[in-house]
């Protein structure tokens, strides 16, 4: 706040002069003076209330998290009671200093691996993850079979003499349609 | 023209017709499966586990403090419950008739209630609950996983979860869930 200081004395040094330009420049240079003034106030600003890795770290957390109440939306967005709640104990537990898988194993043990975004790998989810996988694969075991099916059908079936002189036939009358 | 060597991929019409009705029919049957479920009931993994253990004051009297452990050896009920919740009254009145009928003892955890709401709404609709116990920042409804009042866990001798009810006791759910269950424990 000392730039309020500053300009205060600043204008009254200079306050016998009455000129109407100088009355502006002085203005100005006052209120650029405050605009700092208010620049520097706000770089040393009130700390927040948590330290932002312990912020960092929740957030971080909570959009790991399902929330319950509104299933399509994390911890960390949701507003329903228990949302804000299972916020606070987030940082609680970091404020214990438990670390991130201690404190997820925490909510899977009250709510199940359905509160995790991104289940966990285990007999009961090897559909959920392989599934995928396993649909593309077999596919492609289909397309495959299905092309060399075909490639052999055409390779393995040669015209008949018969078929062979027709065709013959009229690929002479298309090339006879031609020269004409 | 008709001898021009045009084939058709090779397997039975039939099979080639059967077997896209066939892949239809098993997405039916899992789209069906699927929308029938209801997203909001998530199996709670404290089944069968020992029930959190917890020390909160009476509502009634909160100078006294109340614990799973002076159950032990008794089925009961918690239930959970708060003024606010509407699903509470709609399940109310079962749980009136149950706690009339003297089969298991029912405690209610009142869940983020103020204390004069739920002693009000007690008055006003009745107390089916031997006791209630106030869980006034919902601490202990986190322990048990609650997330939709109301909530009702069915607790054996041993002091173990072994039946959950996500949503208000119907008379049905009371019925072929909870009864059948509590005799069983009981025997």
């Amino acid at each position: 706040m000392s730039g309020l200081g500053l300009a205060a004395m600043y204008y009254e040094q200079r306050s016998t002069n009455n000129d109407p330009r100088l009355v502006v420049a002085r203005l100005l240079a006052l209120i650029a003076v405050l605009l700092f003034a208010c620049a520097a106030a706000a770089g040393d600003a009130v700390p927040t209330v948590a330290d932002p890795m312990t912020n960092k770290r929740a957030v971080q957390l909570g959009e790991k998290l399902r929330c319950l109440v509104c299933q399509n939306q994390s911890i960390e967005e949701s507003n329903a009671e228990l949302a804000v709640d299972l916020r606070r104990q987030i940082r609680e537990m970091i404020a214990q200093g438990k670390s991130d898988a201690n404190i997820l194993d925490f909510m899977v043990q009250r709510y199940g691996d359905f509160v995790l975004y991104q289940p966990p790998f285990k007999r009961t989810t090897l559909l959920l993850w392989l599934g995928p996988g396993l649909l593309f694969v077999t596919g492609l075991v289909i397309l495959i079979y299905n092309l060399r099916r075909r490639r052999a059908q055409r390779d393995e079936q040669p015209l008949s003499t018969e078929q062979q002189k027709q065709a013959e036939l009229l690929l002479a009358a298309g090339s006879d349609r031609e020269r004409r | 023209m008709q001898l021009l060597p045009v084939r058709l991929p090779a397997g039975h019409p039939m099979t080639r017709f059967l077997v896209p009705l066939a892949i239809f029919i098993v997405l039916v049957a899992f789209l069906a499966i699927g929308l029938g479920l209801n997203p909001r009931e998530v199996p709670s993994p404290l089944i069968n586990k020992p029930a959190p253990a917890f020390q909160l004051p009476q509502l009634h009297q909160p100078d006294k403090i109340f614990s799973q452990q002076e159950m032990k050896g008794k089925v009961w009920l918690l239930n959970v419950w708060a003024s606010w919740c509407v699903f509470c009254r709609e399940e109310h009145p079962v749980l009136m008739a149950l706690a009339k009928s003297n089969v298991v003892p029912i405690y209610g955890l009142n869940y983020k209630d103020p204390r004069n709401d739920a002693i009000a709404w007690l008055k006003q609709f009745g107390d089916p609950y031997a006791l209630s116990i106030a869980d006034r920042d919902g601490r202990v409804g986190i322990d048990y996983g609650v997330y939709g009042v109301p909530e009702t866990f069915v607790i054996d001798k041993e002091g173990a979860i072994r039946y959950k009810q996500i949503g208000p006791v119907t008379p049905a759910v009371l019925k072929d869930k909870i009864l059948p269950l509590v005799k069983e424990l009981q025997s």
